[in-house]
């Protein structure tokens, strides 16, 4: 395998509404950032990957507006993912792999206030059985919470779990909730949708974030400490949420088995969990234990640019690396509804 | 149902089609260049903006370019005149067409602009337009001005010679 290295990230603040701003005017600034950073000039990079969704905004095609962020002239080599940036990030590292190339732009964006986030979410499910009945993101939610409540789990748990995200959601300038909350507090508050409290669930969030990937030789010359990607992998459980145990998150266990993420000893971890139960269930899939930091960045609870949020995992923990808080990191990004696909990577530091 | 429906329908035939209508609804966000562009068009104002990369102007703005990938933030206003570098003539009537035909949509380089835009010709007969011809906007009364291309009415001919193909020929 060729090695390939996170040399440089960027996001913008998550905020409610990007109302003044356009989807390729909330990218520009990050897109910029990440090559600037990166050491890497704009026109020798090899390819160019976004992760987006077109129903976010109701516009057909609407991740080749985004491309005006980048400058495609001369054309570039280019691709898309119709899904978060996480899985734009795999096909740049599997186009890494090809070897007549060194460096990849992957970008991902999310305006979530356009719509009804919660509504447009639901047309992800299965068109015959599921689609057709609507229901919102926050009720799946609130099904999964429910199914691992009741699987030996408690309230206070989640409590806990949410008031050590605030904590360091208040110390991320780019997070959209950074208002501490206790966990006697947080008991406190009514349901939304039993057993879901509020801050139980992800805020509506407009944001974006780019990364830069470089292979080999090239990076080293980059910079004298790089993210390294030791591992990568990504499983998908089937589309009927009737099917799964929702408890428990078998895919997410088979792609940290197969990137190396249940082998090693992470400082800090990054979990995209829109819902808290949701962390609870990946902390247990990858056997994270209580030595390790989960969601230094206050996680996706905190601020979740739907299609950006797993991205910006691996960012954060590629950053941590880079900035030397951290040696070794496990990332990871979900997709579909209740945990249905889920990415995992094991970063490291060096040179 | 009707029993005498029930037995219309066939229990071991296969379902090939269900219906399932799918109706979001969305908030548009014209962005912050966009909108300058379109609140310039309610004051008889043609806002474009210049690419510090490769100085190229778009009208209209859309607060990059898309060439270069940098931020376009230098405002230019623009004169409400032009040339018609392209156009097509329209003979065919559709459903709730508001203009008698046969007209002619033209795609109207701005002077000073390096992008053009389709808006509508009149006070001209259609065999008369052609690829170099100059125009100038004719403002919509100003109790129906509007921020959008619709506060132009359409262009006219100005009278003036035509512009050269040269002069043009790289935004055909």
């Amino acid at each position: 395998m060729r090695e390939v290295a996170v040399v440089s990230f960027a996001q913008s603040k998550s905020v409610r509404r990007a109302d003044d701003q356009n989807e390729v005017e909330m990218l520009m600034p990050v897109v910029s950032q990440a090559i600037a950073n990166s050491g890497v000039p704009r026109k020798e990079i090899g390819f160019t990957i976004s992760g987006s969704c077109d129903y976010l905004g109701g516009v057909p095609f609407a991740f080749v507006s985004g491309l005006d962020a980048v400058g495609a002239w001369p054309p570039i080599t280019e691709s898309h993912v119709e899904m978060d940036g996480a899985w734009a990030l795999y096909e740049a590292w599997v186009r890494l792999q090809h070897g007549d190339i060194d460096s990849a732009l992957v970008y991902s964006f999310g305006k979530s206030s356009l719509g009804d986030i919660s509504q447009v979410l639901s047309q992800q499910l299965d068109p015959y059985y599921l689609a057709p009945l609507w229901p919102d993101s926050v009720s799946l939610g609130a099904i999964q919470t429910r199914s691992w409540l009741d699987s030996g789990h408690s309230e206070k748990e989640l409590a806990q779990l949410v008031s050590r995200n605030r904590q360091f959601a208040s110390t991320n300038e780019h997070s959209q909730i950074t208002k501490l909350i206790d966990p006697e507090t947080y008991l406190a508050k009514p349901y939304i949708i039993e057993p879901l409290r509020i801050d139980d669930c992800p805020p509506v969030s407009d944001g974006a974030c780019a990364l830069v990937l470089v292979a080999g030789d090239r990076a080293k010359a980059c910079s004298t400490r790089l993210a390294w990607i030791k591992g990568i992998d990504h499983r998908s459980e089937p589309h009927s949420l009737g099917v799964r145990d929702l408890s428990i998150s078998v895919s997410t266990k088979q792609a940290g088995k197969n990137c190396g993420a249940l082998d090693i000893r992470a400082d800090i971890c990054e979990l995209h969990a829109p819902f808290s139960a949701q962390q609870a269930i990946l902390e247990e899939a990858l056997g994270i234990d209580e030595s390790v930091i989960v969601n230094p960045s206050g996680g996706a609870l905190c601020a979740n640019p739907v299609m950006a949020a797993g991205l910006i995992r691996i960012g954060e923990a590629a950053s941590r690396i880079i900035n030397g808080e951290a040696n070794c990191a496990i990332a990871h990004a979900t997709a579909g509804p209740c945990l249905q696909q889920n990415l995992v990577c094991v970063l490291e530091g060096g040179n | 149902m009707a029993d005498v429906e029930q037995s219309e329908i066939d229990p071991n035939a296969p379902v090939t089609k269900i219906s399932t209508p799918i109706e979001l609804k969305y908030h548009f966000t014209a962005g912050r260049a966009a909108s300058r562009f379109m609140r310039g068009l309610m004051k008889k104002k043609i806002l474009g903006q210049r690419c510090p990369s490769c100085l190229k102007v778009y009208v209209p703005p859309r607060g990059s370019c898309a060439s270069c990938g940098v931020p376009t933030e230098e405002e230019v206003e623009l004169p409400p005149k032009g040339i018609v570098t392209t156009y097509c003539i329209v003979n065919v009537p559709f459903y709730g067409q508001k203009i008698k035909i046969p007209y002619v949509t033209g795609t109207i380089l701005i002077d000073g602009a390096d992008i053009g835009f389709m808006h509508l010709l009149q006070e001209v007969e259609a065999e008369e337009v052609r690829m170099g011809m100059r125009v100038e906007a004719v403002w919509q009364d100003d109790s129906e001005m509007v921020p959008g291309l619709e506060s132009i009415k359409y262009f006219r001919p100005t009278g003036e010679e035509d512009a050269p193909f040269e002069e043009y020929k790289e935004y055909v």
